[in-house]
């Protein structure tokens, strides 16, 4: 086991596992939208930018879920700095983001309006300008609708449809800013298996991918 | 070690021979330099001309393809060696296709070298003043490009005729240890930006556990107006390959790979050969030189994305996933490709590698300043008399680069801005020119080595454009992975695309300020890490513009459209002159009443075209910022002309 100290608690944790995953388990909450449980440090895609601690020694702010745990370590989760960057992430995050949690089905159990709690800032975006993508919804895939204006890209469907199956259907598409995730007109025979295996629905943290719902008539 | 010296001796006999029966020989020989910049300016109709024009007249002589020189502002770049005139090697640049068959008759035939348009001789002598005389010659040190120009890159023999490969011999001859230590004595520093010490990343490379460990060459150069790394894989590929063995043998790597955009399809197509030439000649594969090391090179085309000059995302690209970068550490050093340790080096570091193990540390010591020791390789472009590459020991100050070397600002206009290190880098004033150009005194000041791009801008820039222009190129490369960089740099975008609209507002400088800080700070790679410099410094350099914008409505650089305005000086306009009218392609220009021109504020699309067309003797349209401040002329009503 290794020993370190966050936030001025001794805290102990797995040899190798990821500063992250040491706070979370000691019940210190870290902000995080892209990491896995299995996450090892290494392997974290350290996307979203929300799990910024500071860690003595280091000269900048780092991704928790990237730094392997050691003994006497110091973490600081909640400085000014961290706060500063964790709202700036969420709030980039917002302004790509129709806030529209009523007719959402991750209303209340989303990840964004957990953060937004936890940092104490609402679910506005100023100072930035809100930009959305068209079209609001993707409805390539044969059952299941994408929205890319509620997914905040941090790639745990892909990640799992990769887990799961030897050839996944999600992918990243386009780039930058134009990024969403697509599925590149599956094929509805590989298609077909989605809705037993629903491991991106169940995953996706904002509400992005959901079922199709087909209205009669 | 005798061995090793033996077959190398072997090779380079032959090689020697070869060489020296092309020098000695008594025709004329034409150089012609024909990397990509030369061929742009048109060297293979001069190239082609000269053949043509040597067959009509039945002159024998050979023509040699070379590589560039790195005088862009003069290609294509001829050097003509006609020993039995009399007269020594001389330049010539802008040769077209008929100065080539005008020199072929007059010089080749006649024996007159028409001194009207040398540029000067290449070697001292008494008849012409050598190009040395020059400083765009004198002031530079060439290490790196030393045989740039020179040889033809897809002739090995002509690479080792002149010491190739040398350095190779000497370092098998050696320990791995022994050569890494002479990289450490000499301070190489990766020339790929961050100005990493080599050595150090080697040596880390051979600690790292595992086998089947890469050499990878980093030349996937995206920067706009960047282009050393391409010029040199297209001039001279041996020396970067020789650096990739040496490399692979002081790592203890098997496996090489040049990672090389596709856009270069000429230095693809130069280098394939030339790994095939190594190959043939046993620098590479099995047993090279009979030392023992087994180390072969294959080369992969990069497709493009700017962010696979990253590390972590040129490996993942070549491992066949989307090129988006990683944390570090675990660097490639430790596990890199294939999960491989890995040494990425940039085209440059390679190249400097062998003239370091070939004349030792101390000379390389002796060049340079001593925390940044060696050479430096920039293209300079932009409003610059003598843009090209450049080649100077580290230390040399911009002012001295700019204007004595580059030849300064052209068209009597004044200096404002250069740009060093691309759309990573920082936008100079010019406070500070007298700044030495080393990776330590530019990073302090908010540029950054980079990989080598310089812009140099006059003083009808607006810094706001500038700025706005590099953002641009960011955001479309940022790879979309963590959000920093692929919302922030689109908001930085949007507000300074609102500034050079003239929509900006208060609060606006101090928003792009706080964001690239966040940006610089939270972003996950390099790309996004270095994104906001050219707005950061823009923004504390020239403040005065952005706030001009904002306040005033007014681009100072007059560049900005909206910002701007078109009118006639009605004291300068000529009566009955149409110029202006004929070029206008939205007919806004009118005819007032005495004949003289106005322009409609109203149709004007402000592209210019009339200031280009009308005469210099009159010189009437005048551009000016803010718009507002065109005086109105009014169009005569339809009827009044007619009369």
């Amino acid at each position: 086991m290794i020993t370190l100290t966050a936030d001025n608690r001794t805290i102990q944790a797995r040899e190798g596992s990821s500063v992250l995953s040491a706070c979370l388990s000691a019940g210190i909450y870290i902000p995080h939208l892209c990491w896995l449980e299995a996450d090892a440090p290494a392997d974290a895609p350290a996307a979203c930018r929300l799990c910024l601690v500071e860690i003595e020694g280091f000269r900048e702010p780092v991704a928790a879920c990237v730094v392997t745990v050691e003994n006497g370590m110091t973490v600081h989760t909640g400085t000014e700095t961290v706060r500063r960057l964790q709202k700036t992430a969420l709030k980039l995050l917002l302004s790509v983001h129709r806030v529209d949690c009523k007719h959402c089905p991750a209303n209340k159990a989303c990840a964004l309006q957990n953060i937004a709690k936890f940092l104490g800032t609402g679910l506005g975006c100023k100072p930035f300008e809100r930009v959305l993508k068209e079209p609001d919804v993707d409805s390539r895939h044969p059952v299941l609708d994408y929205y890319p204006n509620r997914c905040v890209l941090c790639g745990i469907c892909v990640r799992v449809c990769r887990q799961r199956h030897q050839r996944p259907l999600l992918s990243f598409a386009r780039r930058g800013f134009e990024t969403v995730v697509g599925c590149f007109d599956a094929d509805p025979v590989a298609a077909a298996d989605c809705m037993s295996c629903r491991a991106c629905l169940e995953s996706c943290p904002t509400g992005a991918l959901v079922q199709r719902t087909v209205v009669k008539g | 070690m005798a061995r090793i010296q033996a077959a190398y001796r072997i090779l380079a006999d032959e090689a020697r021979t070869r060489r020296e029966q092309f020098d000695q020989s008594s025709l004329p020989k034409i150089h012609i330099g024909m990397a990509t910049c030369g061929i742009a300016s048109g060297a293979l109709e001069t190239k082609a001309a000269f053949e043509t024009a040597l067959a009509d007249r039945g002159i024998d002589a050979h023509v040699h393809t070379v590589g560039c020189v790195g005088h862009c502002y003069a290609e294509p770049v001829v050097v003509i060696d006609y020993p039995d005139s009399g007269f020594p090697p001389i330049l010539y640049p802008e040769v077209t296709p008929g100065k080539a068959k005008m020199l072929v008759k007059l010089f080749l035939e006649e024996g007159d070298p028409r001194f009207e348009h040398i540029m000067g001789a290449t070697v001292e002598n008494e008849m012409i003043p050598s190009v040395m005389e020059f400083a765009r010659f004198s002031r530079e040190k060439r290490v790196v490009m030393d045989r740039c120009g020179r040889i033809d890159p897809e002739q090995i023999h002509e690479y080792i005729a002149d010491g190739g490969y040398g350095a190779l011999a000497k370092a098998l001859c050696g320990t791995p240890e022994a050569v890494i230590a002479e990289i450490e004595a000499a301070g190489l520093r990766g020339r790929g930006g961050a100005g990493f010490p080599t050595a150090r990343k080697w040596r880390t490379a051979r600690a790292a556990k595992g086998s089947d460990k890469w050499v990878v060459c980093n030349a996937d150069e995206g920067d706009p107006g960047a282009y050393m790394d391409r010029t040199l894989l297209e001039s001279n590929p041996h020396q970067v390959i020789e650096g990739m063995i040496i490399a692979a043998m002081a790592v203890g790597a098997s496996r090489g790979l040049f990672y090389v955009r596709a856009e270069y399809p000429l230095a693809v197509r130069i280098l394939t050969a030339a790994v095939e030439q190594a190959r043939e000649m046993g620098f590479l594969g099995a047993d090279i030189l009979g030392s023992g090391l087994d180390f072969d090179i294959d080369l992969f085309q990069g497709s493009g994305a700017f962010v696979c000059g990253e590390e972590t995302a040129l490996i993942r690209s070549v491992e066949g996933y989307r090129g988006m970068p990683r944390h570090r550490p675990p660097y490639p050093v430790e596990r890199g490709l294939d999960g491989r340790p890995t040494v990425i080096n940039n085209v440059k570091t390679l190249a400097t590698v062998p003239p370091i193990v070939d004349k030792g540390a101390d000379w390389f010591r002796g060049i340079g300043t001593a925390d940044s020791p060696g050479t430096a390789v920039f293209s300079v472009v932009g409003n610059v008399t003598h843009p090209g590459l450049v080649e100077i020991p580290m230390g040399v100050t911009l002012r001295e680069l700019i204007f004595d070397i580059c030849g300064g600002i052209p068209n009597k206009k004044k200096f404002k801005a250069v740009q060093i290190g691309g759309p990573s880098g920082g936008c100079l004033s010019a406070e500070f020119l007298d700044t030495p150009v080393d990776f330590d005194a530019l990073t302090r000041v908010g540029a950054m080595m980079g990989s080598g791009g310089m812009v140099v801008m006059d003083e009808d820039c607006c810094m706001v454009d500038v700025s706005r222009f590099f953002l641009d190129f960011t955001q479309k490369e940022s790879c979309g992975k963590c959000t920093f960089c692929r919302i922030g740099t689109r908001h930085l975008l949007d507000i300074l695309r609102r500034l050079t609209r003239g929509e900006g507002r208060e609060g606006d400088l101090e928003q792009l300020e706080t964001l690239s800080r966040a940006v610089k700070q939270g972003s996950l790679c390099g790309l996004g890490k270095t994104a906001p410099n050219p707005v950061l410094t823009s923004l504390a350099y020239f403040r005065d513009e952005y706030e001009a914008h904002i306040k005033e409505g007014r681009c100072p650089g007059r560049t900005c459209r909206t910002l701007t305005a078109f009118y006639i000086d009605l004291d300068k306009c000529a009566r009955g002159c149409d110029a202006c009218v004929g070029c206008c392609p939205v007919e806004a220009v009118f005819t007032t009443s005495n004949r003289k021109k106005g322009i409609d504020q109203q149709l004007c699309v402000k592209c210019g075209e009339c200031m280009v067309a009308c005469p210099p003797d009159y010189d009437a349209v005048v551009k000016i910022s803010p718009a507002a401040l065109a005086p109105v002329i009014e169009r005569p009503a339809e009827k009044k002309t007619e009369n």
